[in-house]
């Protein structure tokens, strides 16, 4: 039954091919349709697939399907080839089923654009690149997923094309996981020359026999390329800016799964980063560094829908760490419990800005919104409450386990600035909760719940939000981690620290403690946080701009790249390369003008010439006889 | 007493010149032609003269060959002037300038 895997990517393909061809031509919402309907029959296909993986003793859960050689040049060998083991078919069935539910909310959020096909004939190329990318046998096949997921993202963050703002931030993120694209490339040549194969299966077993330097350098430049996917430090400045895109693209592709690409490339290679010995520590602490960074940097935003942008940064940012911490079902199982919450937020701002006029995204100009549109509310208070860490809910395992992990690994100093990090993320996501459905109304207009596609879309995400949580209940025989010990290998056993329970509880408390002051500060009535904004103008604006690295970016890195570029242009193009080119030609054709005189077309002239030549010769010839 | 062939040289020598200048300063192309002619013959002269002085043949049948294709050239050139006058209405060398550059 794994022949089927081929088609899991290939009927979104077949999908956005049908929908490129012959856009205009569906009317009213039949092209929204037809998109959610490939993503959703690739769904039933990776159910299918992971059920006869399932059915498998567990030793046998991994089966290729090669479609053709793709490559052949001497003994190196690339094949447009698939693979279904654990980790991929989770991915898989990330992807489809959350990418489905968005599809689904997009039919209607979309509605009435000028571009409503192409919108969904992107989607679904995006969905496509993302299963290849998730499904690929080989590193090149996966790269060229990589590559096809970042052209999507920059077609759809630029997808209301008109806006400047939106054309630019589509360029910044092409331009900026570019740089990490580039290394990964770089990465997977050093691969090649080590290994002469860029297939799993014949790199991943022999990584742990590379040199220590050669596995860090290798580790490096694959992980180079996830910080740039999935936009952690130092990288992360584009994901902000791709709010611009439209909101079903920032829940798919920027919260749900392109970004999670890099957790899965570390997790997939994590053989090579284990090879290394620094390079996990490498991968969780710069995790943990943009956790912390993007959690006070979402602080500080009003803007919603860069609140999520910058809480996304800091999930991903949880993801590495716990990839490097060595619990990499962990990782995974973050991010799939984060795939369902951030969906449901992202979504549920989109409802908002959908219901506010103008578009509303200033969560300021909120509140109160919990009474008229209820339906929204619910949903986003069950991802709210996921993604802080409460019980029962998806993301209270997943992030416990993650935050465990370094307590158990006994790296206590790393497990206070993981709960650190826990705690922000539970003080900016009740914040927005707070400013945009609780307290008074600020908004204009008479917001509503949306129609009855986004609110099918919405709860079935806040289902798979709150009840996520089953796939892991525990970090060792939970579900979830069993599955793909195959990959990953076991979860590793805990070395020092309090027992699991203690550690929840204190996960628990964390998270707790976190909503409780952002409920003193912004709900409780007993702090004018309106007056506080004034009072600390300055650090909120430091934290609003995210510590000014993207002000460092465009003062030390663009402008003088903007400079340069104007230098070469203007100066050594316009000046250096026109000027000796129409030089010469102006040279020429100037000579030309002064001999084109003796030309007269008048016979005498010609016969004076032949005259003074003749003599000229005679002349020579008697003076030198 | 023979004539010296200087006298000889002299007289096609002035011929020459005059033709040369006629070919050079008249515009009508008859005149010119005639001009022409006048340098040829100033050629046949010289090369008579030179045949006499050196009790030699050649120079003399050089002349000859040299009168038949003046000959030929004649039918040539004034058909050319002919039609040329039958285009422009006029046989004015100057307007026929169309070769300039």
């Amino acid at each position: 039954m794994n022949i089927l895997a081929p088609f899991i990517p290939a009927i979104p393909l077949a999908g956005a091919a049908v929908l490129l061809l012959t856009g205009p031509r569906w009317r009213d919402r039949s092209a929204g349709w037809l998109a959610s309907a490939a993503v959703a029959v690739a769904f039933g296909l990776a159910v299918t697939v992971f059920g006869t993986l399932v059915s498998r003793p567990v030793t046998l859960r991994l089966s290729h399907v090669s479609l053709f050689e793709w490559i052949g040049v001497g003994s190196f060998r690339v094949d447009i080839a698939f693979r279904v083991d654990p980790l991929s078919t989770v991915m898989a069935l990330t992807v489809t089923g959350v990418g489905a539910m968005i599809h689904l909310y997009a039919v209607d959020y979309m509605r009435g654009d000028p571009r409503y096909a192409r919108f969904f004939a992107y989607m679904n190329l995006f969905v496509f690149f993302m299963l290849v990318l998730v499904l690929a046998d080989n590193y090149l096949l996966l790269y060229v997923g990589w590559e096809g997921v970042g052209l999507c993202s920059y077609l759809l963050i630029g997808f209301w094309f008109e806006r400047k703002t939106a054309a630019d931030a589509a360029k910044k993120a092409f331009v900026t996981t570019r740089i990490g694209d580039s290394a990964l490339l770089i990465g997977l040549i050093f691969m090649w020359s080590r290994f002469g194969s860029l297939d799993f299966d014949r790199v991943l077993p022999h990584a742990h026999a590379l040199a220590n330097g050669t596995a860090t350098v290798m580790a490096m430049l694959l992980f180079a390329g996830a910080v740039g996917k999935s936009a952690q430090l130092p990288l992360h400045v584009w994901l902000p800016d791709a709010m611009e895109g439209p909101t079903p693209v920032s829940a798919l592709i920027h919260a749900a799964t392109m970004v999670t690409a890099g957790v899965y490339l570390v997790v997939r290679s994590h053989q090579i980063f284990e090879a290394s010995g620094v390079a996990l520590t490498i991968v969780a602490v710069v995790g943990l560094v943009t956790a912390i960074y993007a959690g006070l940097s979402a602080i500080g935003q009003d803007d919603i829908k860069r609140m999520l942008a910058y809480s996304t940064i800091s999930q991903l940012g949880f993801m590495f760490f716990g990839a490097g911490m060595g619990a990499y079902s962990a990782a995974i199982f973050l991010l799939v419990a984060h795939a369902f919450f951030k969906a449901v937020l992202f979504l549920g701002a989109g409802s908002v800005m959908h219901a506010l006029p103008d578009e509303e995204t200033d969560m300021t100009r909120m509140g109160g919104l919990r009474r008229a549109m209820p339906l929204t509310a619910v949903t986003w208070v069950v991802g709210w409450l996921a993604m802080a860490g409460i019980p029962p809910l998806s993301g209270f395992f997943a992030k416990d386990q993650v935050v465990a992990a370094a307590s158990q690994a006994g790296r206590i100093g790393l497990w206070y600035a993981a709960l650190f990090g826990a705690l922000l993320t539970a003080l900016y996501e009740t914040r927005g909760t707070f400013l945009t459905f609780f307290g008074e109304p600020r908004h204009r207009g008479h917001p509503h719940d949306p129609p009855s596609l986004m609110r099918t879309a919405l709860v079935s995400l806040a289902v798979g939000a709150a009840l996520a949580g089953v796939l892991g209940l525990s970090a060792t025989s939970g579900l979830l981690p069993k599955f793909l010990t195959p990959v990953v290998g076991p979860t590793k056993e805990a070395v020092a620290g309090p027992s699991e329970l203690v550690l929840s509880i204190i996960s628990v408390a964390v998270a707790l403690v976190g909503i409780l002051t952002a409920w003193l500060v912004y709900l409780s009535g007993r702090i004018d946080w309106m007056a506080l904004r004034v009072r600390f103008a300055s650090a909120k604006r430091t934290f609003q701009r995210g510590f000014y690295v993207n002000d460092f970016y465009s003062g030390a890195i663009v402008g003088p790249a903007k400079l340069a570029a104007a230098f070469v242009a203007y100066v050594v193009d316009r000046r250096v390369v026109d000027g000796t080119l129409t030089g010469i030609g102006r040279l020429v054709s100037s000579s030309a003008g002064a001999a084109r005189r003796a030309q007269t077309g008048l016979v005498r002239t010609y016969a004076v010439g032949i005259l003074l030549g003749a003599t000229a010769v005679l002349g020579y010839l008697v003076v030198r006889s | 007493m023979r004539t010296p062939i200087s006298y000889f040289l002299l007289v096609s020598a002035l011929l020459f010149t005059i033709g040369t200048v006629g070919v050079l300063v008249r515009r009508n192309a008859l005149i010119i032609f005639m001009s022409i002619e006048l340098q040829l013959n100033a050629v046949n002269l010289a090369l008579v003269a030179f045949s006499r002085q050196n009790g030699n043949l050649t120079g003399q049948v050089l002349a000859f060959f040299s009168m038949v294709v003046a000959a030929a050239e004649v039918v040539v050139g004034l058909a050319i002037i002919v039609s040329l006058y039958r285009k422009r209405r006029s046989a004015d060398v100057d307007d026929a300038s169309l070769l300039k550059g």
